[in-house]
């Protein structure tokens, strides 16, 4: 399939992703788009891995192919122990102001 | 060399140890010993160059090298004595006088406190030593050093009593104004080395080095000498300082302000003799503005009623015919003038001192009068130093005044009838002076006129010696057309080149019989007219101008010294604080204000932050695209 | 080279041990007693380097040179020319006559006073050894940061506000020049080191004459550079800082700034502006003259109106320093000489200036000169003693600040006579100044303020005869301090021919 196929998705995901987090102000919805964005970087990086895949560097060396595609485990990763610690402060946001709404977070301001 | 040209640099080191000896030890010794010490270091210097005087007289002249005081590889300033006939002279009148006033001094002071005395006498060593080194210099350095020494002495004394502001004023007025032509001599001296790279005596005046000199270079250069001379010479327009530095003791100003410093000037054109007789335009410059100089301050002289005033302005007027005499060339002359006037000026002051000790500290000749009776020596010396200032035949003044008018007479007649005219004026104000202070009855309160007495030996030796010398001071320039033979001119031929001016014996008889009977008929005027003197009513008109002293220093307060006020005024108050403080304090507020600006960008809305990081990416995208 | 102490070390060393023994100190005294005794210590061996200034016989004695950063091609070289014996003789000099006179002064916190003062010191000497560029501005910012923590610890009133001014203002300067010294850097040679490792560019006085640099990037750099030295000699219109600092720091820190850190702007003119941009410097140097000849008339006008006697003195050491600088841009041999005798004597002078000022305060209370009248009769050795200091102020002859100005104003005149001339005026006003100043303060009757005043104590008077006695020397023979830098007068000019 065509490399800009997989970048057209790629784009619209993250789009999406930041228009969500520009316009709603729920902390979840916000952290969810977040996520969008990530996963569309993802899908980028695999979308391109594959594609450099066949060029003859690549089949030059072994680890070069899958060089992106491991990158992408990492931030699988990393994204995960993010999301539970983001999750956590949303709960502790919740219990102490009852909101999620970021807007009402405007107290180092003053 | 001989044994007695290599003491020579003892001459200047006495007056030095008796400063120190004075300075350090003030609040240790008497009175007595001060005064001691203090003329006995003068009185050996004058023996000293008494000697000295005498080697030279013979022919033995030195240069004595003592140590390089600024050595580069491009210009070397020696630390230089020279001893030759010009400076031998100037050595005499300054020990010898110095050492009269000495001793005067010990009794006119005698008042103070013995610190005060001592310090006096410190200062007043002091200055011997600079004016030593001023005329002993072998170099125009170390004349300067000695130039802006006296200067520092004349300030310290002219303050002596520190306490009244006037006095202080007075003290700054002078310096102030002898620093204006010190920055000219300065100038002379830097124009000198960026030309011919030395300032020794003798290596400016050789052919050589004179031949390196263009017109435009001999003209600047000595004008702008002839501009430190006006400064220290109180010449027009740097006169006004030396009336006002009459509040210093009496004898400092017969020492400082009539027989030795205000001679500097004179003495050092005539040491340049040289330089000034190539550049005509200097030498016309000199005696305009000498002549002007002696007529203005004739004529300001004759409405004064302070004894000390009136004598500061015949001091001005005096030097003033000194300057005629070097702007005509006539250089021995000039030199001439400066040995009499040295010792009859000096002679009327301390008779003016005297007078004003009798008079317990009062300086108003209207409130004296009728003094010849309770003191006759000081009233008799006092009138033998008239008559010879007056130029009255075969008293020294006669024979130096005579010299240059004779002088001027040989440039133009118009010079000769003005130089005339103020010496009429001089015998004027002379006589004016001595038939109000000393004949007619006594104006002053019945207080003074039992205090009236004639002074303590210390001062009246003084006196007599001085009116010995105003006496016979003359007889070593007999001019040629009297039978004599110019001593004075055949011992300076070496050092200093008069021009020649050729006048027949029958012109100079004429010259001589007119100045005499006309200053004989000024003083019968005077004496009919003061004879018997009453306290006239306030001054009109002329009189009145005269009086304030053609409102000079009024002139310069509005012409020169408010303007710079302003200025100084201007620049502290709105050039400093407000446009360079305000401009560098503005851009503090500036950076302050723009942070108070920006400062609303941090809303805290997460949102508007996200926002502004999208824009600033899709900014970085465009940037990288596009551009 | 290394296996003992050089005269360099010792004289960064000293200072360094001694600031770090005040550090810790307990007692006031304590802290006195060390800082006093290493900076007479440091006065010893300053002295002692001027009987090895033979180069070809001790020259192991006079120079250090470690490796340092060897990748930036960077070294710690420091060593002593005539130029460097000169001004680190005036600051081991300075210090022993500022803790004299100032040792009746009660300084809070004094362990951390006299630490500090004596990183200061530490500082110059390095600023006046370094010949590597990153060993002088590290010794450059050195000198400045604990004059900063002093004058806003210890200072007057509205000293927050002035030191801030006089950090900002130096700081500035400071980097500036070391954006200079960064580009000139980068168009240095590479440095070959000993053990073979190869630096693309080098730090090295010598390399940095020797950059390749076209006309017109001297030009620009030389404006960087040259603002950085103009701030911090000052030179009009720079100048703002100084009056406020030096009124507004403690006396003993005004007499540090004044007498000896102001040199480092002259410094800097001579080591390292005209050598390095030898090109240009000719050019420029119209521009600089005419600003410092501005500097002298305008900073002698201003200080005629000042009352405050701090901001009098601070005044008339600008005007002072423009005529230095003036003198250094003339590129005559003359004036230049005549500033390598300045330098000491201003220094001198200036100490001595502000150690009457500082008694005057402190016995009287009073800053300002229409309160003050008479101090000749209740104080008459201070008078006699300022008086000369005064007068050696404004160039008398057989003072030594006449034969640095009579050198000076001979090789401005060769490089134009009107400029000589109007900055001469500057010598008139200095006068009116002066003694307008004497006059009001010492003579007169005395008032209320004066009356109870006694004389000076033993140790002001001490270093007040010091200071008098150098005065005369000077003055009289001042031929010792020509010969000792006389080769870095020549070596200047080879430079610029």
């Amino acid at each position: 399939m065509d490399i800009k196929a997989y970048i057209a998705l790629s784009l619209t995901l993250f789009t999406i992703g930041i228009i969500g987090v520009l316009v709603r102000r729920n902390a979840i919805i916000i952290f969810m788009c977040v996520e969008l964005m990530l996963n569309a970087v993802n899908l980028l990086l695999v979308g391109f891995s594959k594609m450099h895949a066949l060029s003859p560097i690549a089949k030059a060396s072994l680890t070069y192919a899958s060089d992106a595609q491991i990158f992408v485990f990492f931030i699988m990763v990393v994204a995960a122990a993010e999301v539970s610690v983001g999750l956590a402060i949303i709960v502790m946001m919740y219990r102490n102001v009852h909101t999620v709404d970021v807007n009402f977070l405007n107290r180092l301001k003053n | 060399m001989n044994n007695i040209l290599k003491l020579v640099w003892l001459i200047p080191v006495l007056p030095l140890v008796g400063f120190l000896i004075n300075g350090l030890g003030r609040k240790l010794l008497s009175k007595s010993a001060s005064g001691f010490v203090g003329s006995a270091v003068i009185l050996l210097s004058f023996v000293l160059s008494l000697l000295v005087f005498l080697q030279v007289k013979n022919g033995n002249t030195a240069t004595i090298h003592l140590f390089n005081f600024i050595h580069l590889d491009s210009l070397n300033i020696a630390f230089d004595f020279k001893i030759d006939q010009l400076s031998t002279l100037f050595l005499l009148i300054i020990t010898g006088v110095g050492f009269l006033i000495h001793v005067y001094s010990t009794a006119y002071m005698h008042d103070e406190d013995g610190k005060d005395f001592a310090k006096y006498f410190a200062y007043l060593n002091l200055f011997v030593f600079s004016m030593l080194l001023l005329v002993m210099g072998g170099n125009y350095v170390i004349m300067f050093i000695g130039w802006e020494g006296v200067g520092l002495c004349s300030y310290l004394l002219i303050g002596y009593w520190f306490r009244n502001t006037d006095y202080t004023d007075a003290a700054k007025k002078a310096f102030v104004m002898n620093r204006i032509g010190d920055l000219g001599f300065l100038l002379a001296l830097f124009w000198l080395i960026s030309k011919i790279g030395t300032v020794q005596y003798d290596e400016v005046f050789t052919i050589a080095n004179l031949a390196k000199l263009s017109p435009t270079d001999l003209t600047g250069i000595t004008l702008l000498m002839f501009v430190g001379a006006t400064g220290k010479s109180a010449q027009i327009p740097l006169f006004t300082w030396l009336p006002d530095a009459m509040a210093g003791p009496t004898p400092v100003s017969a020492l400082i302000h009539a027989a030795t410093m205000v001679t500097a000037g004179i003495y050092m054109i005539a040491r340049s003799n040289a330089l000034f007789s190539l550049a005509p335009q200097t030498q016309t410059i000199i005696t305009i503005v000498g002549l002007a100089t002696a007529l203005l301050a004739a004529s300001i002289a004759i409405k004064q009623n302070d004894i000390k005033k009136v004598l500061a302005y015949s001091t001005v007027s005096q030097l003033g015919f000194m300057f005629l005499a070097l702007g005509t060339g006539n250089y021995v002359a000039a030199v001439f003038h400066v040995l009499t006037h040295a010792f009859f000026k000096a002679l009327m002051f301390l008779g003016s001192g005297s007078v004003i000790h009798a008079m317990g500290g009062e300086q108003d000749i209207r409130k004296m009068g009728g003094l010849h009776k309770h003191m006759k020596i000081t009233s008799i010396t006092f009138l033998i130093g008239c008559l010879a200032i007056a130029g009255i035949p075969g008293l020294s003044g006669f024979f130096s005044k005579d010299e240059i008018l004779a002088g001027a007479f040989g440039h133009s007649v118009l010079l000769y009838s003005i130089a005339l005219f103020t010496a009429l004026l001089t015998a004027f104000y002379m006589f004016r002076l001595y038939f109000i202070t000393f004949r007619g009855e006594f104006r002053g309160t019945l207080d003074q006129k039992h205090h009236l007495h004639e002074s303590p030996k210390a001062m009246t030796f003084p006196l007599i010696i001085l009116a010995i010398l105003s006496v016979i001071g003359g007889y070593i320039g007999v001019p040629e057309a009297l039978g004599g033979y110019h001593e004075l001119a055949a011992y300076l031929s070496p050092v200093v080149k008069s021009a020649e001016h050729h006048l027949t014996h029958g012109t100079e008889y004429m010259l001589m019989g007119l100045s005499t009977i006309l200053v004989l008929a000024t003083i019968l005027f005077a004496w009919i007219k003061f004879k018997n003197y009453k306290i006239e009513g306030e001054e009109k008109g002329l009189g009145k101008f005269l009086q304030n002293k053609w409102y000079v220093d009024e002139l310069y307060q509005t012409l020169v010294v408010n303007p710079f006020k302003s200025v100084s005024a201007f620049f502290n108050h709105t050039i400093e604080s407000k446009v360079i403080d305000g401009s560098v304090n503005g851009i503090g507020k500036l950076v302050n204000y723009s942070s108070r600006q920006l400062r609303w960008l941090q809303s805290g809305q997460v949102g508007a932050y996200v926002l502004l990081m999208v824009i600033g990416m899709l900014l970085l995208f465009f940037i990288q695209l596009f551009l | 080279m290394g296996n003992y102490f050089t005269f360099p070390d010792l004289l960064i060393w000293l200072p360094l041990l001694a600031a770090v023994f005040c550090f810790i100190a307990k007692t006031e005294k304590n802290a006195k007693t060390t800082a006093m005794l290493f900076s007479l210590v440091i006065l010893a061996v300053s002295v002692s380097t001027l009987f090895f200034a033979n180069d070809t016989k001790y020259i192991n004695y006079n120079y250090v040179n470690y490796v340092w950063l060897k990748y930036l091609g960077a070294n710690y070289f420091i060593g002593l020319d005539g130029l460097g014996r000169l001004l680190t003789l005036l600051s081991a000099l300075g210090f022993p006559l500022i803790f004299l006179a100032t040792s009746k002064s009660n300084f809070k916190n004094p362990a951390k006073f006299y630490g500090l003062m004596m990183l200061t010191q530490a500082g110059l000497m390095g600023v006046f050894m370094a010949f590597d560029a990153l060993t002088f501005y590290f010794f450059w910012e050195l000198a400045l940061i604990p004059v900063y923590f002093l004058s806003s610890q210890w200072g007057g009133e509205k000293r927050i506000q002035a030191t801030f001014k006089f950090f900002v203002y130096t700081f500035a300067g400071s980097l500036l020049m070391l954006i200079g010294i960064i580009y000139v850097y980068l168009h240095t040679d590479a440095r070959v080191f000993g053990d073979g490792t190869i630096s693309a560019h080098s730090f090295s006085l010598s390399s940095f004459y020797s950059a390749s640099l076209s006309p017109d990037e001297q030009n620009g750099l030389f404006v960087l550079f040259f603002l950085a030295f103009a701030i911090k000699m000052p030179i009009f219109p720079f100048h703002t800082w100084q009056p406020e600092a030096y009124d507004q720091s403690p006396t003993a820190v005004t007499m540090v700034l004044s007498g000896i850190m102001v040199k480092m702007g002259l410094f800097g003119v001579i080591r390292w502006l005209i050598p390095i941009f030898p090109a240009v410097s000719p050019e420029l140097k119209n521009g600089v003259i005419f600003l410092s000849v501005i500097s002298i008339v305008y900073a002698s006008c201003v200080a005629m109106m000042q009352d405050n006697i701090k901001r009098l003195v601070a005044y008339s050491s600008i005007a002072h320093i423009g005529l230095m600088c003036a003198a250094i841009f003339a590129m005559d041999q003359i004036s230049i000489q005549g500033v390598m005798l300045q330098m000491f004597n201003h220094g001198i002078n200036i100490i001595g200036m502000w150690i009457v000022v500082d008694i005057i305060e402190r016995k009287t209370g009073a800053k300002k000169i229409s309160q003050l009248s008479g101090l000749a009769a209740s104080a008459p050795v201070l008078t006699i003693l300022f008086l000369i200091i005064a007068f050696a102020n404004i160039a008398l002859p057989l003072t030594n600040a006449f034969t640095g100005e009579f050198l000076m104003f001979s090789g401005l005149y060769n490089y134009n006579k009107w400029m000589a001339a109007i900055a001469g005026i500057g010598i008139i006003i200095s006068a009116v100044y002066t003694l307008n100043m004497v006059q009001k303060v010492f003579y007169g009757s005395v008032n209320a303020v004066t009356k109870e005043v006694n004389d000076v104590s033993l140790n002001e008077k001490m270093a007040l005869i010091i200071i008098v006695c150098l005065i005369f020397f000077i003055g009289i023979y001042p031929q010792p301090l020509i010969d000792l830098t006389k080769d870095a007068v020549n070596n200047l000019l080879l430079r610029i021919k």
